[in-house]
């Protein structure tokens, strides 16, 4: 699904032309990469600590509201970001009352900030279910045996660590290696030109095909070798199978308890202030809102359902092929996703599809295919670490009570992997949702889904219209996020 | 039986499907805002269906440059008859794909610069201008080198990904020619950022981020007679303005040739060019009454490279502009 369009490109082109990419672009790429993805792991390790260990009230509400900037299509996240920490932003103005001199957002640091504030959730999350993935027994073991922190950070939560951190890291740098518009419009000025934004200029600027073809490979092929290395670099955890007890982690007191607050405080005021100003511009609009809404609404929540299940069903059988033959290729499959240009995947599917049918016709099938293809590394990564551990914990016991096909899906896999399951399908569904995606390249007028009618409405002055829809957006991508991850907490929990 | 026939085949003939059928379709390609409910198309595809007998359909796909770019990729297996919306920027690298034929229309007369084109007509044109809020700048700059010394912050857009950024590269170009580096250099610090598109920039200017946006001059019109707010204005540089017009152009491979001439000649109609200012928020290119308040003041003087000129200054700007922002 990745090679297909890139060669189509390539084809079209005549070959694939590896022109000296600008180095300055490449330079820039990696750079902003490698920090977003060090600095969200980094943050991501105590907040899922925090998380995991704390019992509090509304602390499941937290964990999902958390979520949500991953979720956010990048223009509107990026909004977000700077009714915040704009020139003219909440921060700024407490800073001038204050008598303090202002900051800037725009420069490398902001282009940072706004990676971390994407993939922050999803790192917490991947970290998070880790953690709780460690059966209590283990826990319990150590406290019997007199452990403290100390002790539990070497003997269980750094080989748990250990086992995720290079997949968390490889996932966010592969997503930043593509990143454009929050790099463009954060960065300052052509100083941060990425490798995407060179792709887009060779499409539409010069229309060089050979060029855009040679540039995507490179960027696709830093990506597959973030990917490998880390897997080279993750190890198995090898904690063996629990009896499923739901036990509270050991909750240390004194400044530990103070710590833990106090990362929940930030990464809470961080990641839920800007959703806030969100919400904020969009309830003004919300009466402007034209009727085109519903329509565009109704297609987006379809689109995102079917993508959802094709990806979903995709990233089970990946999972659990990968878990059971540890083969390494599909693994590497599963990742490469995530680094190939969107404009390039586009172009590349519209030169496939054009002598069968006209670009208009195509526009929602395509939308749909390319959601579920972008969608599945997410998925894949969400179900990898469980289903590697339900192979290990329980392959052998299923083999000899001649578990298998429907059966075992039934008993053993959907009940044991109902958590990440219902958080896959909960983001590749809001992913849908909030993806501009390809449907801007096919459209032909009458097919908007939502995230191009924002577009179109920020594009016509009407600002506050286009906030409003934002909001609703943001409402249902949350909603579709909500109900699939609820809905599988649900059912492992009983 | 006899008398049943003719009486059938009128039947069948009035049946909607079969008179479908038989109805010519019109494919116009076009960017993306121009088929919005807010934008020209409802309009214009009503007034011409009423005229041509015909279905007129739009396709459409990102904005202008996007529209060329989707056109190579087609070539002339394109389903379109015209193409709507490509500006003065890309007619020279459009001339050179070979897909266009002549539109056989006198040039119209309501633009600032004679505009002679034998395959594009101009529908809509606007000046470039920097925009800004009369309530926070009370002094305006009058030009790049006044901007250049002050403290304001502008946003941009990126001529790489943006057609008003890549206006703004040949409007510099135009009016400093090889100085062009110095306005550059000297705007470095103004510049708060640049974004793709049109609708970032303006967004951050509405949204209070910066005092100045690079967009048209009819941009504060859209405040004045849609929103009832007299708050915006566009700074008036001593350089004069470049323009950006707006073209149309028949495709060689259209199957159905006087059809599309049919339409390339509405667009010089009223019908089409009085919808042009308050749904596309452009001039319109022929001499018509312009709504009541849609214009404060023009430009003394207008900038225009030819359509040679600009694709020929296009790649050593990008490279003056890349290098005298970049450090």
């Amino acid at each position: 699904m990745v090679a297909a369009p890139l060669a189509a490109v390539a084809f079209r082109a005549g070959g694939v032309r590896l022109s000296t990419p600008d180095l300055a672009a490449l330079r820039f790429t990696l750079l902003q990469a490698g920090l977003s993805a060090l600095i969200s792991v980094a943050l991501a390790v105590p907040v899922a600590k925090a998380l995991a260990r704390r019992r509090f009230p509304l602390r499941g509400l937290l964990i999902t509201l958390m979520g949500a900037p991953f979720l956010l299509p990048v223009i509107v996240a990026v909004i977000g970001l700077i009714t915040v920490f704009g020139r003219s932003g909440w921060v700024n103005a407490g800073l001038a009352t204050l008598g303090l001199p202002g900051f800037s957002i725009y420069g490398l640091h902001g282009v940072v900030i706004a990676h971390v504030f994407l993939n922050l959730p999803l790192a917490v999350r991947m970290i998070l279910q880790a953690w709780v993935s460690v059966p209590s027994e283990r826990f319990r073991l150590a406290a019997s045996l007199g452990f403290r922190p100390r002790d539990i950070a070497r003997h269980i939560e750094r080989p748990m660590l250990a086992s995720v951190l290079p997949g968390a890291l490889a996932t966010v740098f592969a997503i930043c290696l593509t990143s454009f518009a929050v790099a463009l419009t954060l960065g300052g000025g052509p100083r941060a030109t990425t490798l995407e934004l060179a792709i887009y200029q060779a499409i539409r600027f010069e229309f060089d095909l050979g060029d855009a073809a040679g540039l995507s490979l490179i960027q696709t092929g830093i990506g597959a070798f973030a990917a490998l290395l880390a897997w080279r670099l993750a190890s198995a955890p090898g904690f063996g199978a629990g009896l499923d007890r739901a036990l509270p982690l050991p909750a240390p007191a004194g400044w530990r308890r103070l710590a833990d607050a106090g990362w929940l405080l930030l990464a809470a005021a961080f990641l839920l202030l800007p959703l806030l100003a969100l919400i904020l511009r969009g309830l003004p609009g919300l009466a402007e809102l034209p009727p085109s809404l519903w329509g565009a609404s109704l297609r987006s929540v379809l689109v995102a359902l079917i993508s959802t299940l094709v990806t979903v069903a995709a990233g089970l059988t990946l999972a659990l092929g990968v878990a059971r033959s540890r083969s390494r290729r599909m693994e590497l499959n599963a990742v490469l996703p995530l680094a190939v240009s969107g404009l390039v995947l586009g172009t590349g599917l519209f030169l496939i599809a054009r002598p069968f049918a006209s670009p208009g016709q195509l526009a929602l099938p395509v939308t749909v295919l390319v959601n579920a293809v972008m969608a599945l590394p997410f998925v894949y990564r969400l179900l990898i670490t469980d289903a590697r551990a339900l192979e290990a914990d329980y392959g052998r016991l299923a083999a000899s009570l001649d578990l298998q096909g429907v059966a075992r899906l039934r008993y053993l896999t959907l009940p044991r992997l109902a958590r990440p399951l219902g958080f896959a399908a909960g983001v590749a569904a809001a992913l849908s949702m909030g993806d501009l995606g390809v449907i801007a390249l096919f459209a032909s007028g009458q097919e908007a889904t939502l995230p191009l009618l924002v577009q179109q409405l920020m594009g016509a002055y009407r600002t506050e219209a286009a906030a409003a829809a934002a909001l609703v957006l943001i409402t249902l991508s949350f909603g579709l996020f909500w109900i699939f991850d609820a809905g599988g907490r649900h059912v492992q929990a009983r | 039986m006899r008398p049943m026939r003719p009486f059938l085949a009128a039947c069948l003939a009035s049946l909607p499907l079969a008179a479908a059928a038989e109805t010519p379709v019109l494919t116009v390609m076009t960017y993306d805002s121009f088929t919005t409910e807010w934008g020209p198309g409802p309009a214009v595809e009503k007034a011409f269906e009423e005229v041509c007998g015909c279905d007129l359909r739009f396709v459409t796909g990102g904005d202008g440059a996007a529209l060329l770019a989707r056109l190579q990729l087609e070539g002339a297996a394109t389903e379109a008859d015209v193409v709507l919306g490509l500006d003065n920027n890309l007619t020279a690298q459009a001339r050179a794909t070979g897909l266009f034929a002549p539109h056989g229309e006198a040039a119209p007369t309501g633009l600032p610069v004679a505009f002679e084109d034998d395959l594009f007509l101009p529908w809509d044109w606007g000046w470039f201008a920097f925009v800004y809020d009369r309530t926070k700048t009370a002094m305006p700059p009058e030009d790049f080198r006044a901007l250049g010394d002050s403290d304001l912050k502008i946003v941009i857009q990126d001529p790489r990904s943006s057609t008003p950024g890549l206006g703004l590269l040949m409007w510099v170009k135009a009016a400093y020619g090889d100085r062009a580096p110095e306005i550059w250099t000297g705007l470095s610090d103004n510049i708060l950022t640049v974004t793709p598109g049109w609708s970032e920039a303006y967004g951050l200017f509405l949204g209070g981020e910066a005092d100045m946006v690079l967009s048209y001059t009819t941009s504060p019109a859209y405040h004045r007679l849609a929103e009832k707010d007299d708050s915006k204005d566009w700074a008036e540089f001593a350089e004069g303005h470049y323009l950006q017009i707006e073209v149309a152009g028949i495709l060689a491979s259209s199957k159905q040739p006087e059809l599309a001439k049919e339409f390339i000649a509405f667009t010089q109609s009223p019908a089409f060019q009085s919808v042009i200012p308050e749904t596309n928020w452009m001039y319109p290119a022929t001499e018509i009454a312009l709504p009541e308040g849609f214009e404060t003041h023009r430009p003394a003087k207008s900038l225009l490279l030819t359509a040679d000129e600009a694709l020929e200054a296009r790649g050593p700007a990008l490279a003056e502009w890349q290098a005298s922002l970049g450090q």
